[in-house]
């Protein structure tokens, strides 16, 4: 017969410890930089956005030559050791003039971003929280822009106002909230809904301080994506109207105007063309990328 | 339905309207007109001009008499082009920029869903990064880079194609590829998310567990379904790209609509600025339509009656 006390064996509790299954609790933005971090080429994105902004804030400063500063005896230059990106048909270096032009296009990249996020998310919060008539007639008038070909408003709109960089911050703002209003309503409908928003109301909390505070925030991972998916278009946007002639007049330069510039002696001097040209792209990557890693980050429910 | 069609089309020809007259007045409020060049045109002529278009009248009977004719289909003269109406330009130019948005509409929906699908269908392993890597990059790079790019490669070095020109069928590719490379990627990025959302869902699980062959679950449950959003998207891509680019067509010097939206504003052709945005949101709104049309036989949950499911 066994001895069924040997089989056994009896287990020491006190060695025993209950697993840790609490962790400590990581806020919302802590979350979503731990998620941004796993992604490489979002992260590569958000550093050479970095240096993007680092360079063409003091890239002019420290650079020997004048964005405008012509010299005549030294026209199409090559590529070498005093001029890094050779020189234009003025004689202009063209390394100061892209680094001066990133001043240009990315401000036009922020700023339009900025004033498409404070008009779409005004009207598309106001929209979705009032509810009812306010938001069928606020999303008529939406409905009936998205009709509109909106590229062709800008450009008559650019026309009417004038070139240079103020108008074009101006008709890239009038042209472009209408798909932040959508998203940000879309949000305001399903979030108005939940407790939290009851709460407020119960507490008595005023509307306007139940949108700006309550739903406003709780919809800001969208915003930012959005936001930030916006600003290459508005650099590309620019970048276009330079292109056909509506954009900053000369002596001041952005990667549009460089680029349309550089087509013409493309066939000749192709590095006018090839520097504007890259760098408006890697910009352009970089906050795709960046805005795709962020949309991952902050909006897991889309996450695919 | 009847009720929704007859609906939107009141909807469209209200938004049509609202187009024309926001066009109508912001063309008249470019500084300068027509007939201001470089070389002054004695005052005599310049008045007999402005009678014969018309420009004496005041703005609200010009108005007026242009939103008559455009409700009888006619454009206007054209006042830069002399033997032209704006008909005639538009007759002219939308075949070609049609023929050149129709094989561009081709290459990005033959490469941009197949990527698509692969990509989806092998989330997170390489063949979805390389999709992913290169549906950004085609997003990124603006398409007047890439058609001097391609220019530079296949016309200056290789000698491949024309630089620029048209009437050969060769010189329909560059052009065609160039508009292609934004909706190519863009397709692919959203044929990849719509796939991975429609893949997650319970039929497919049903449908593999049927022992389905994985051909017959992607291509026959899932594919049908995935494609809405494409559909969305066709709808104000076929619009933008048929009438015309103005980039590409510049570049390539190709003699489509796509000039003219430019070279009409800059030469203050009032009726051509107008007849040719009147045609392209013409154009996007019954693409739209025609999209909603497709949807209710793509997707049978979806039904266009106007009383609100409670």
């Amino acid at each position: 017969m066994i001895n069924e006390k040997e089989l056994f064996e009896p287990v020491k509790t006190e060695e025993i410890e209950a697993k840790e299954y609490i962790r400590p609790s990581i806020g919302y933005w802590a979350d979503a930089w731990r998620r941004l971090k796993k992604n490489k080429l979002a992260l590569i994105g958000l550093y050479i956005i970095i240096v993007l902004i680092a360079l063409a804030i003091f890239g002019p400063m420290v650079s020997v030559y004048e964005y405008d500063a012509t010299n005549l005896n030294n026209v199409y230059a090559p590529i070498s050791g005093s001029h890094w990106f050779g020189t234009d048909e003025l004689g202009r270096d063209v390394f100061t003039r892209v680094l001066y032009g990133a001043r240009i296009s990315l401000a036009v990249g922020f700023v339009a971003s900025f004033i498409n996020l404070i008009i779409g998310v005004l009207y598309g919060g106001i929209s979705g929280f009032m509810g009812g008539k306010v938001d069928n007639v606020m999303m008529r008038f939406v409905d009936i822009l998205y009709g509109v070909p909106i590229l062709l408003i800008v450009i008559l709109l650019m026309v009417v106002l004038g070139p240079g960089l103020t108008n074009i911050f101006i008709a890239l703002g009038i042209g472009y909230w209408v798909g932040m209003a959508r998203i940000v309503r879309g949000q305001t409908l399903s979030l108005k809904e939940q407790e939290f928003t009851l709460a407020a109301k119960t507490l008595g909390a005023s509307r306007t301080r139940i949108l700006v505070r309550h739903i406003i925030p709780n919809a800001i991972g969208p915003i930012i994506v959005t936001a930030t998916l916006l600003i290459p278009n508005a650099i590309f946007f620019e970048a276009f109207l330079s292109f056909i002639g509506l954009g900053v007049s000369a002596p001041v330069a952005s990667w549009g105007v460089l680029a349309s510039d550089g087509v013409r002696s493309f066939q000749s001097h192709p590095n006018l063309l090839f520097f504007p040209a890259l760098f408006i792209s890697i910009t352009m990557l970089s906050f795709n990328f960046l805005g795709d890693g962020l949309r991952d980050a902050l909006d897991p429910r889309q996450r695919k | 339905m009847r009720k929704f069609v007859i609906q939107r089309v009141i909807a469209m020809l209200i938004t049509l309207f609202i187009i024309a007259t926001i066009t109508f007045f912001l063309a008249k409020a470019i500084p300068g007109g027509p007939f201001t060049k470089e070389k002054a045109v004695p005052d005599a002529v310049l008045k007999n001009l402005e009678r014969k278009y018309h420009f004496d009248d005041p703005l609200w009977k010009q108005y007026a008499d242009y939103i008559i004719s455009l409700a009888k289909g006619d454009l206007g003269p054209s006042f830069r082009y002399d033997a032209l109406t704006v008909n005639d330009i538009v007759r002219k130019g939308f075949p070609v920029s049609a023929l050149l948005g129709f094989v561009a509409i081709l290459i990005s929906l033959g490469l941009g869903l197949p990527a698509g699908i692969i990509s989806a269908y092998k989330q997170n392993f390489w063949q979805d990064n390389f999709v992913m890597f290169f549906s950004i990059l085609g997003i990124s790079i603006p398409n007047f880079i890439l058609a001097t790019l391609f220019m530079y490669i296949f016309g200056l070095k290789l000698h491949i194609f024309n630089i620029a020109g048209w009437g050969r069928w060769q010189d329909v590719i560059l052009p065609a590829v160039t508009l292609a490379a934004y909706p190519t990627a863009y397709i692919a990025r959203l044929m990849r998310s719509s796939m991975l959302d429609v893949l997650s869902q319970d039929y497919i699980k049903t449908a593999r567990s049927k022992g389905l062959s994985e051909y017959r679950v992607m291509i026959i449950h899932a594919l049908k379904n995935a494609l809405i959003p494409v559909v969305t998207y066709l709808g104000p891509l076929i619009a933008a790209i048929f009438t015309g680019s103005f980039i590409v067509e510049r570049l390539f010097f190709i003699p489509g609509l796509g000039r003219y939206y430019v070279t009409s504003i800059y030469d203050r052709d009032y009726t051509v600025i107008l007849g040719t945005t009147v045609f392209y949101a013409a154009f996007l709104i019954i693409a739209n339509f025609v999209v909603d049309i497709i949807y209710a036989f793509l997707d049978p949950r979806i039904t266009y009656s106007t009383e609100k499911i409670k």
